[in-house]
């Protein structure tokens, strides 16, 4: 489309400031313990790891590592809170205290935004405008609900579940117990939580923030650790429920230890989103639509859009304005409010992204952003592949990374049939000027969640959730709070 | 080869294949480039290149040879406090002032004069007397035109109307420059306003031009970045690069820093000059003076300390 002389010049004189958002207001600890029973208290074991800055490769602060004897501890705690406070509690007062976290979020939401790119590699544009106000959002929503759930299940009662583990991923960590803490709460049940490895430190300043707000000990338990630490708390013969939000691999994992065991459960899995232009969508707008898709956390998020459908007959056009808006994204420090794109969240994240690179060459052609990335830390340029098909590898599983597979189609059905073919069925996208063809693309596309002429928009509000490989139950709104109940 | 392409007449493209445009998408995209960080030398970069793509603006029915030279004077001595200043890229003026602000300016040549004409702000004249117009603001000694396109014909859907009426004044320019005046503010919607750029585009225009300053809203930066768009699109179609002038409603210096951030994500370095891109203004020079003056010494001076004319 474009002739080969009018390529732009993004590299102008006149270049942005840097804006690093000030660290001096943020408290971050050299060693934090497990929060147990409202305090703070050793591991058993003694044993601890460290949280590292992507961005720096230096670490932030040691970490407790919870073993099972622990988990055991955390789990008595809830069980006891439950048992003695929180179900007796009238639902008026739980809701008040669920207003109080989130009016404490906001108040102290500088402090949790600048931690939350520290420690996971988020630009702070992100995690000021996005991951910290949506996390409040979710926990003003559920105190809503703390005494209307006879107006929730009409007609039925609902009653708490009891304790429930709960298990998180890093790409959106405070986002992500907000999710999962305030319907628990709401509904009447205790929580036994446990943040990724790599992003602990914003669950544990919220655990901070529990106790300040004299939230009444053993109601949130908050278990830093790895995987030993998850199956402990999955295998816990005294929790409810569990709720994990992570990758597929572990989700089945889940499963697999959960049947029969007649614990509820909801898993949030992975994702391998379509997201389909067609020839009528307004282009320019589509295009910010993909960047947003698959850029927007640096990749890390499971309802990206990492796979492009694009009508044939403007795909030149597509592509080439995609390749041209992704000279203008802006790579580097997390905490500089011009960032676009952050750090990959860990090393060994990257190492996985960047086998995906290498497969993905050997299948197509890839084309990456000529931005420069800092030395040290984790980077990655944001990447495509043109070339590739239903059956490549990186057309078929989910990067986790700011790489999008890009294919072609040429009628409505063929584009149906490319988005669902995929075990997966998280989320989707489509980019129409046609009102009625966005109803029958959302009716024909199995996935939880399918935005029109938008990406990744979020409301507490609304429900999210798999099809498929990607996950059972729903959170976020009213289906939200029918996880955390039994009804009667 | 390139003769014959030159003799080619330009052909009405084929408006219904203009992209659409999505307002929600448009505004969102909008948002991202105001959070952009412009501060110390930066910002003072900024202030300094605003300053030199103002094009200074009189239109007014009571304009005299003593206002018009007055404005002359500013645009020759913006602010002699402040060393190092660039000036401004043109003085705008109706067209029977165009003789005052040539002589006015005598020995700045490198502040052009630019008209508007072709019945404006309306365009509600024949086409005769539109060229009639043209001819006598290039004749006086305007360096650029500044011509509305006719919006009722646009909106009836007369598009043919309207591209050849832009193709005869661009001939009556003869070497003056020609910007055309969409008024965004009476096309209703964006997709209209991608259109008419593209149709002005291909009638020849130099520049393209949100509005008269006339008609409320004036340009706005979702209508900036729509016009921005369809201009990369019609340079990577067919090399030719075209101007933008946003104009009207841009008076303060945070507001210009915004459009020249979102000039800079869409086109890139071959736009940031005063070739290739002005903004209409009146009092836009004296608040960039004022945030200038701040740079320097950490203080806001009284608006006395800036002259008005």
């Amino acid at each position: 489309m474009a002739r080969p002389d009018t390529r732009l010049d993004f590299n102008t004189d006149w270049q942005y400031a840097p804006a690093p958002e000030a660290t001096d207001h943020v408290r971050i600890d050299p060693q934090y313990e497990l929060f147990i029973g409202g305090e703070f208290v050793a591991p058993r074991a003694r044993q601890y790891f460290d949280t590292v800055n992507p961005a720096r490769e230096k670490t932030l602060a040691r970490v407790a590592r919870a073993d099972a004897a622990d988990v055991d501890r955390a789990v008595a705690a809830a069980r006891h809170a439950y048992a003695r406070t929180w179900s007796k509690l009238k639902p008026a007062e739980r809701g008040k205290y669920l207003y109080r976290i989130a009016r404490t979020l906001q108040e102290r939401a500088r402090e949790f935004a600048a931690i939350e790119s520290l420690d996971g590699g988020k630009p702070i544009r992100e995690s000021r405008d996005v991951d910290i106000p949506l996390a409040a959002a979710h926990f003003f929503y559920y105190a809503g609900w703390a005494d209307k759930l006879g107006y929730a299940f009409p007609g039925r009662r609902a009653a708490a579940l009891g304790v429930a583990g709960q298990i998180i991923p890093w790409n959106f960590p405070l986002l992500m117990a907000a999710w999962k803490i305030a319907p628990a709460l709401a509904c009447g049940n205790t929580v036994v939580l446990k943040p990724a490895e790599t992003t602990p430190l914003t669950a544990l300043k919220l655990a901070e923030l529990m106790r300040d707000i004299d939230l009444p000990a053993g109601v949130v338990n908050i278990v830093t650790g790895a995987g030993e630490t998850g199956a402990a708390i999955v295998e816990h013969p005294d929790i409810d429920k569990i709720a994990f939000t992570g990758s597929t691999e572990v989700g089945r994992l889940i499963q697999r230890k959960l049947a029969g065991t007649g614990k509820h459960y909801t898993l949030e899995l992975g994702g391998k989103a379509a997201n389909v232009i067609f020839a009528d969508a307004a282009i320019d707008q589509a295009v910010e639509g993909i960047v947003n898709g698959i850029f927007f956390n640096q990749g890390h998020v499971c309802c990206a859009g990492s796979r492009l459908l694009v009508q044939e007959s403007v795909a030149d056009e597509v592509i080439g304005k995609l390749k041209e808006r992704m000279e203008t994204l802006i790579v580097g420090d997390p905490l500089d409010k011009n960032t676009d794109i952050g750090a990959i969240n860990s090393a060994a994240q990257l190492e996985k992204i960047e086998e995906y690179l290498r497969i993905g060459q050997s299948e197509g052609d890839m084309h990456q952003s000529s931005v420069r990335v800092p030395e040290t830390g984790y980077w990655c340029r944001p990447t495509l592949f043109t070339g590739v098909s239903q059956s490549s590898r990186v057309v078929k599983e989910e990067i986790f990374g700011p790489v999008l597979a890009i294919q072609t189609f040429r009628t409505f059905q063929e584009a149906l049939d490319k988005a669902n073919n995929t075990p997966y069925g998280l989320s989707g996208g489509i980019w129409t000027d046609k009102g009625a063809k966005i109803f029958k693309m959302t009716r024909g596309v199995r996935a939880g969640v399918v935005w029109a002429n938008t990406f990744n928009k979020f409301d507490p509000t609304a429900p999210f959730g798999g099809y498929k490989e990607s996950g059972m139950g729903r959170e976020g709104g009213l289906h939200g709070l029918s996880a955390y109940v039994e009804l009667h | 080869m390139n003769t014959a392409v030159r003799h080619l007449p330009p052909q009405l493209p084929a408006l219904d294949r203009v992209p659409r445009v999505d307002q929600v998408g448009v505004e969102e995209r909008v948002a991202r480039f105001c959070t952009r960080s412009i501060k110390k030398d930066s910002k003072v970069q900024a202030l300094k290149l605003a300053l030199s793509m103002i094009d200074l603006t009189t239109l007014e029915g009571q304009d005299t040879v003593g206002k018009v030279t007055q404005l002359c004077q500013k645009a020759m001595h913006l602010h002699s406090a402040l060393p190092d200043l660039p000036h401004v890229a043109a003085v705008c003026v109706y067209p029977t002032m165009v003789g005052v602000a040539r002589r006015a300016l005598r020995g700045h040549d490198d502040i052009k004069v630019a008209s508007v004409a072709t019945a404006f702000p309306s365009g509600m004249a024949p086409l005769s007397i539109k060229l009639e117009e043209t001819r006598l603001a290039v004749e006086e000694g305007a360096d650029e035109v500044d011509m509305v396109i006719s919006r009722g014909a646009f909106l009836q859907g007369e598009y043919q109307r309207v591209f050849d009426e832009i193709i005869a004044v661009k001939e009556a320019c003869g070497q003056a420059h020609l910007k055309v005046i969409l008024e965004t503010g009476e096309l209703g919607t964006l997709d209209r306003v991608r259109r008419a750029s593209v149709l002005a585009m291909h009638a020849g225009a130099d520049f393209i031009k949100t509005s008269t300053g006339k008609i409320q809203p004036a340009a706005t930066l979702p209508v900036t970045l729509v016009m921005l768009q369809a201009i990369r699109d019609y340079y990577h179609a067919t090399g030719r690069k075209v101007g933008m002038k946003p104009a009207g409603g841009i008076s303060k210096a945070k507001l210009a820093i915004q459009y020249l951030v979102m000039l800079r994500e869409t086109l890139g370095a071959g736009w940031l000059t005063p070739e290739w891109f002005r903004f209409g203004a009146s009092t836009l020079a004296n608040d960039l003076l004022m945030q200038l003056v701040k740079q320097q010494t950490g203080v806001y001076q009284s608006g006395d300390y800036f002259s008005k004319d």
